[in-house]
C-alpha cells in the first residue's frame, strides 16, 4: 500500500511535470504545424538562467523562476523571428533539420556562457518540506508541480477556446489564408503563441528540474521523450497531452519502482503499442 | 532514342562508380594514417546510403536507422565471437540481420503516417538500443562487444593494425554496394517507389499495393545498412551500444539531408562532407563542435534546401542558363 501509494504520488507529479513543459510543444506542433525539436532547448536555457540568478545574483525561488520565463521568452522572440517563420509550412524534414540545428547551437552557447556542470535550482524551504496531508506526509515540491500543472492546464483551455486571441489562433490555423483576408494579423498570432509556448517551456524547465535535471545534454536527452508524449497525447489537444503525460509518467514510474534494471524499456514499448493503436495520439484531430 | 538515352544514363553511372572508386583509392594515398577514419565514413556512408532509399526514394521519414546498422554489426560481432571468421561471410550475416530486422521495423513503422511514423522510429531504436543494453549475455550491455578477430580476407590478406585491408575492402563493398543500388534505383521497382513518394494515393488507384513495396525497400535499405554494421564491426573490432542509438540515426539523416535527398551521390557526399566537418571541429572542444554543426544546419535549411546536392543543380543550372546562349548554334 506504501508502495502503491508513493508511485502515485511520484508518477503523478512526473507527469504534471512533463506535461507543463511538453504542453507548449504540443501547441507548437499540433496548432502552428511546427516539429520544433529545440522545445527542450528552450526549457534547458531557462534551467541555467534561473540557476544562474539564484547563484550569481543571490535571487529567489520565484524571482529565478520569473526571470527564467522573461529571459526564455526574449532570447524565443528574435529566434521565431528570423529562423522559425522561415520554416513555417515546411516539410517536417526540413523542420527537424532546422530545429536540431537550433538545439546544438543552444547547447554549445549555454555551455560555453554558464559552464559544462550540473546546474541545481535550490527549492525555498516552504517547498523542500513535506507537507501533512492528514494520512500521509507528501513533499511540498511535488503539490506544487502537480499545482502548477493543473493551473497551466486549465488556463490553456480558457485561453484557446474562451478569449478572442483563442479564436484568432484556431482560425488562422484552420485556414490562415482566409484568416488574414478577414484581418486577423497571422504573424503576430504566431509570434504570440510562439512566445507562450516558449514560456511554458521556460516554467515546466525549472519546476520540473527536480525529475528532469538541468545538465548539459538536457536538450538532446529529452527531445526524444517530449516528442514522444506530444505525439501520444495527438498534437494540439490539451486534453490529450494531459493523459498521455500521466498514463506515460505512471508507466515510466512503476516501471523504474518495480524494475529499476529495465531503464526506458517500458516506456518505449508502451509507446509502440499506444501508436499502433492510436495512430495519431490519445485524442489527436484529423489533419 | 531510347536506346541512346539509356546508354548515356550507363555511361554516366559507369564514370559515376569509377570517380567514387578513384576518390576512394585517393584518400588511401593522402591519408595512411587515418584510415580507420576513412573505414568509419565508407561504414557510415553505407548507413546513408540505405537511409536515402527510404527517405529519399520512398518518402518514409525515420529517426532509427541506426537500428538496422546495429543489428548488422552486433550479428557480426556475435558470429566472429562464435567461431565463424570469415570477414565475406560475416559481411552476409550482418546484410542479413541488417534484412531481418528492416523486415520487423518496416512492418511496424508502415503502419503509421507523418509523425506517428516519426515517433515510432524513434521508439524502435530507443528499444533496440535498451535491448542491446539488457542482453549482455549476448551484446556485452555497455561494455560492448570486444575481442574478437576475423581471420584474413580470401584466406590471405590479414587485417593489419593501420587498416589498410578493413579500409580497401570496405571501399570495394562501397563500390559493390553502389552498383547493385544504382540497378535497384532504376528499376521499375524503384520508379514504382518514387511513385509511391509522390502521390500514393494514385499509386494505389492504378493497382499497385503499397504497403508490400515499401516492406520490400525496408528489407533492402536494411541489407545495406547491416553490411554498413558488419564493416564497421569487422574494422574496429569492436561493436558498442553507440551502433544502435538516437544519436547515430539523427547524424545520418542530417548527412542525407545535407547532401540532398534523393540522389545516391547526395548520400555519399554528405557523409563525407559531415564525417569532414564533424572530425576538424571536434578537435577543438565538443560544445564548440556542437554549436559549428547547429551553425551548419541552420545554415543548409536557409541557403541550400536541397541540400548540397541540390545547390549544385542549381548552379549548374544557372551556369548552363547564363552559357547556354551564347554556346548553342
Amino acid at each position: 500500500m506504501q508502495t502503491v501509494f508513493s508511485i502515485a504520488i511520484d508518477a503523478f507529479a512526473y507527469g504534471m511535470a512533463l506535461f507543463i513543459i511538453c504542453i507548449g510543444l504540443s501547441l507548437t506542433m499540433g496548432l502552428m504545424r511546427v516539429v520544433n525539436l529545440a522545445h527542450g532547448a528552450f526549457a534547458m536555457i531557462a534551467g541555467y538562467i534561473a540557476s544562474y540568478a539564484q547563484r550569481e545574483l543571490g535571487a529567489g525561488y520565484a524571482a529565478a523562476l520569473l526571470l527564467a520565463i522573461l529571459g526564455t521568452v526574449a532570447v524565443s522572440i528574435p529566434l521565431e523571428r528570423f529562423l522559425y517563420r522561415r520554416i513555417y509550412g515546411s516539410p517536417q524534414l526540413t523542420q527537424v533539420l532546422m530545429t536540431i540545428g537550433i538545439t546544438f547551437c543552444v547547447i554549445g552557447i549555454t555551455n560555453f556562457f554558464f559552464g559544462p556542470t550540473l546546474k541545481t535550482i535550490a527549492l525555498p524551504a516552504s517547498l523542500s518540506t513535506p507537507v501533512d496531508l492528514g494520512f500521509r506526509a507528501v513533499a511540498g515540491h511535488r503539490l506544487f508541480v502537480m499545482a502548477c500543472g493543473l493551473v497551466v492546464a486549465a488556463g490553456l483551455w480558457f485561453l484557446i477556446e474562451r478569449t478572442a486571441f483563442g479564436i484568432r489562433l484556431r482560425a488562422t490555423v484552420d485556414n490562415a489564408g482566409m484568416a488574414d483576408a478577414l484581418g486577423v494579423r497571422t504573424q503576430a498570432v504566431y509570434a504570440v503563441s510562439f512566445a507562450i509556448a516558449m514560456g511554458l517551456a521556460a516554467l515546466g524547465g525549472v519546476v520540473g528540474a527536480e525529475f528532469l535535471p538541468i545538465e548539459p545534454y538536457y536538450a538532446l536527452r529529452y527531445m526524444v521523450t517530449f516528442l514522444v508524449v506530444v505525439s501520444v497525447g495527438g498534437a494540439g489537444s490539451i486534453p490529450g497531452a494531459l493523459l498521455a503525460c500521466l498514463v506515460l509518467g505512471a508507466i515510466d514510474t512503476t516501471g523504474r519502482y518495480l524494475m529499476p534494471d529495465f531503464g526506458n524499456f517500458f516506456f518505449y514499448a508502451a509507446v509502440i503499442a499506444i501508436v499502433c493503436v492510436f495512430p495519431r495520439g490519445f485524442l489527436g484531430r484529423a489533419q | 532514342m531510347a536506346g541512346t538515352r539509356a546508354g548515356s544514363s550507363l555511361v554516366r553511372d559507369a564514370a559515376g562508380v569509377a570517380a567514387i572508386a578513384a576518390i576512394g583509392a585517393a584518400g588511401y594515398w593522402l591519408f595512411p594514417d587515418n584510415l580507420a577514419l576513412l573505414t568509419r565514413v565508407i561504414a557510415v556512408a553505407l548507413l546513408a546510403l540505405s537511409l536515402d532509399l527510404v527517405v529519399g526514394y520512398c518518402g518514409v521519414a525515420t529517426l532509427g536507422h541506426a537500428t538496422l546498422f546495429g543489428a548488422g554489426a552486433y550479428a557480426a560481432g556475435m558470429a566472429c565471437l562464435r567461431g565463424v571468421t570469415e570477414p565475406m561471410t560475416l559481411v552476409l550475416i550482418g546484410a542479413a540481420a541488417g534484412a531481418a530486422a528492416g523486415l520487423v521495423m518496416g512492418a511496424v513503422m508502415l503502419r503509421a503516417h507523418g509523425l506517428a511514423q516519426l515517433v515510432l522510429s524513434i521508439a524502435i531504436v530507443q528499444l533496440a538500443h535498451e535491448a542491446a543494453n539488457k542482453a549482455s549475455a549476448f551484446t556485452g550491455g555497455s561494455d560492448g562487444l570486444a575481442g574478437f578477430s576475423p581471420s584474413p580476407l580470401f584466406g590471405t590478406f590479414a587485417f593489419d593494425l593501420w587498416g589498410r585491408t578493413a579500409y580497401l575492402f570496405g571501399l570495394a563493398l562501397l563500390v559493390g554496394v553502389f552498383v547493385v543500388l544504382k540497378f535497384v534505383v532504376a528499376s521499375p521497382f524503384g520508379m514504382l517507389c518514387r511513385g509511391i513518394k509522390e502521390d500514393p494515393v494514385r499509386i494505389r488507384a492504378m493497382g499497385a499495393f503499397v504497403f508490400p513495396v515499401l516492406l520490400k525497400m525496408f528489407v533492402i535499405s536494411g541489407a545495406v545498412a547491416g553490411t554498413g554494421g558488419a564493416l564497421a564491426a569487422l574494422s574496429t573490432q569492436v561493436v558498442g551500444l553507440d551502433s544502435v542509438s538516437f544519436e547515430l540515426s539523427a547524424n545520418a539523416l542530417v548527412m542525407l539531408v545535407l547532401g540532398g535527398l534523393g540522389s545516391l551521390y547526395g548520400a555519399l557526399v554528405g557523409t563525407v562532407v559531415f564525417m569532414g566537418f564533424e572530425h576538424t571541429v571536434s578537435a577543438v572542444n565538443p560544445f564548440h563542435w556542437m554549436t559549428m554543426v547547429g551553425a551548419l544546419l541552420i545554415a543548409v535549411v536557409l541557403v541550400a534546401p536541397g541540400g548540397l546536392g541540390g545547390l549544385a543543380g542549381r548552379l549548374r543550372a544557372a551556369v548552363r542558363g547564363a552559357g547556354g546562349g551564347r554556346g548553342r548554334p
